[in-house]
């Protein structure tokens, strides 16, 4: 059974945001890329089939322009490749993207699912567990490595005391954080090859999914609120002075 | 209306935020029954105002983590149409999981929340905010110090039942954390260090400071990058941590728009650079123009005579 990969594109992180008459202004964004979390996803995704063989699908859920980071990540090494066409996410809620995703993993035949902690854009954090749900499976969150381990898999997930190694067998869910591995870049044959791959396009529809009405609706997108300037002081001798303020002002120290 | 809530803690208790979900919910005229998984600070939360039950759920899955696990023993007693629960990394995960169960929307790191289920969160990073509508039962996270808490003074019953669920991972090996020094998304003041600290040695100034004030420390990501000995969980920005505390205090870190995104939200904001062009100085409240050499010594005087 291959093992699926959650791909998500997003505005770059270093990308400016701009809100125009009430929506964030998606065509003003300068580069799109696929998710940080999800890089490292992947990055582990190929490192587990390396080590113990099998294939590697990456599916994704949005608009035309991610297929680009689909042939992207097939430059590094996925095999296969799902793109479940919408038109816009605003008008989805968790319950129907997770519905959508969990159906595209069962059409691949997918029971081992890599995916990042949340997405850069929306950061929610709620898709890797709600799929695992859905799945019937275990999610194992604030993941950095995995790596196979007999039947099952090994995973390394952040703890509040520290860090935990943890044992879990497929269905299993893997929600990434950074991971500790270098993240791969494409080499010219793999992005030769990658123009060659087939995109697999499907529709919720197509998924045996119905959309229904979403249950939660855009009101508007808005600029984050301004902050008063602060004051800037010249030279360490003003560090009593804002310590000062810092007390009596701001009451925090 | 009945609101869910979700007790957030640590081994040591009840965190804050607990408190400030029962006040949210009080803010839009709700009522609270706090769950407390595995029995967790079932005392402190029958003390907070506005709690009419506290339900402290024990069962063997608490002893070890699995988000879902935790949110099917949970699930069984929760009611009514919001379930609210604290939008840290555990939180989220339960949050996400109780949602997924119950058939849900969930919605997560809210920081506005009003009657109608009108909820407003920042996105991308905190680029931008969104304001959305939610109709019917819904689970929703609230971001830690963005709603004010419920006082003490309450007095709920707590009842006890034993939930279990199955839990599918085990745990092989705990590795503690390299230091014992407190975890950024836990302090109420932060002093973080960037590259321009010239050496991850020189974070012992930091660590310092950290002491007299409570504080935790933190870096940026360039720090992080380029120095194998700050690790990642030190991290606060888009790829990092993000945080709202009372206090941040920035030190040689120049601002970028990364690191922006992960404590811009910070109550106040100090920051410490030589350079008087920096980015930082865009968020800061105060600035102040100066090496960390010649500025970290008389901050630790000043605060010495506190």
């Amino acid at each position: 059974m291959p093992i699926g990969v959650l791909l998500k594109q997003v505005p770059d992180t270093t990308a400016k945001i701009g809100v125009s008459g009430g929506r964030v202004d998606e065509s003003a964004v300068s580069k799109w890329s696929m998710s940080p979390y999800d890089e490292y996803a992947l990055e582990s995704a190929l490192r587990v089939k390396e080590s113990s063989g099998g294939a590697v699908v990456a599916i994704t859920c949005g608009p035309a322009r991610a297929a680009k980071m689909l042939t992207d990540a097939a430059a590094v090494g996925v095999d296969s490749l799902m793109h479940v066409q919408i038109g816009s996410q605003d008008s989805l809620d968790s319950t129907q993207i997770q519905s959508i995703l969990a159906a595209a993993l069962e059409r691949a035949g997918c029971d081992v699912v890599f995916c990042g902690k949340q997405a850069a854009d929306t950061n929610g954090g709620s898709t890797g567990p709600g799929v695992a749900m859905l799945m019937d499976a275990s999610c194992v969150s604030h993941v950095s490595e995995v790596s196979a381990d007999g039947g099952g898999y090994l995973a390394l997930r952040a703890s509040p005391s520290g860090d935990e190694r943890v044992h879990v067998s497929a269905p299993c869910v893997f929600a990434f954080d950074k991971g500790s591995e270098e993240l791969r870049r494409p080499n010219v044959r793999g992005i030769m090859m990658a123009k060659k791959k087939v995109i697999e396009t499907v529709s919720p529809g197509d998924l045996g999914v119905s959309m229904d009405e979403s249950r939660v609706t855009l009101v508007s997108h808005s600029p984050p609120p301004e902050k008063p300037p602060g004051q800037k002081f010249e030279g360490a001798d003003s560090v009593a002075t804002v310590v000062g303020k810092l007390r009596d002002e701001a009451n925090v120290i | 209306m009945d609101v869910t809530v979700i007790a957030d803690s640590t081994a040591d208790g009840l965190t804050p935020v607990t408190a400030q979900l029962v006040g949210a919910a009080a803010s839009i005229g709700g009522t609270s029954t706090v769950l407390c998984p595995g029995g967790v600070g079932a005392s402190e939360a029958a003390s907070i105002s506005g709690v009419s039950k506290v339900i402290s759920v024990e069962g063997d899955c608490f002893g070890t983590y699995e988000g879902g696990a935790w949110a099917t023993a949970l699930n069984s007693q929760a009611s009514g149409d919001l379930v609210l629960a604290a939008a840290s990394p555990r939180g989220r995960d339960i949050a996400a999981s109780l949602a997924a169960i119950r058939e849900i929307p969930v919605i997560q790191d809210a920081t506005g929340l009003e009657a109608g289920m009108v909820v407003t969160r920042p996105i991308y990073s905190g680029k931008a905010m969104e304001t959305s509508n939610v109709s019917g039962p819904c689970v929703i996270t609230l971001r830690a110090n963005a709603f004010d808490s419920a006082p003490e003074g309450g007095n709920a019953d707590v009842n006890t039942v034993n939930q279990t669920a199955d839990v599918g991972l085990a745990v092989k090996e705990a590795i503690a954390k390299a230091s014992e020094r407190l975890d950024v998304t836990e302090a109420d003041i932060i002093i973080s260090g960037g590259r321009g600290m010239g050496e991850p040695s020189n974070f012992s100034h930091l660590n310092e400071v950290a002491d007299m004030i409570g504080a935790a420390v933190g870096a940026s990501r360039a720090a992080v990058d380029t120095w194998d000995e700050i690790p990642h969980s030190m991290q606060v920005g888009q790829t990092g941590k993000t945080v709202t505390p009372s206090l941040y205090i920035a030190v040689g870190i120049s601002g970028a728009i990364q690191h922006l995104a992960g404590m811009k939200t910070s109550k106040y904001i100090v920051a410490i650079n030589k350079d008087p062009d920096a980015p930082i100085f865009g968020v800061a409240d105060y600035g102040i123009v100066a090496t960390w050499e010649d500025a970290l010594p008389a901050l630790k005087s000043e605060l010495a005579k506190l």
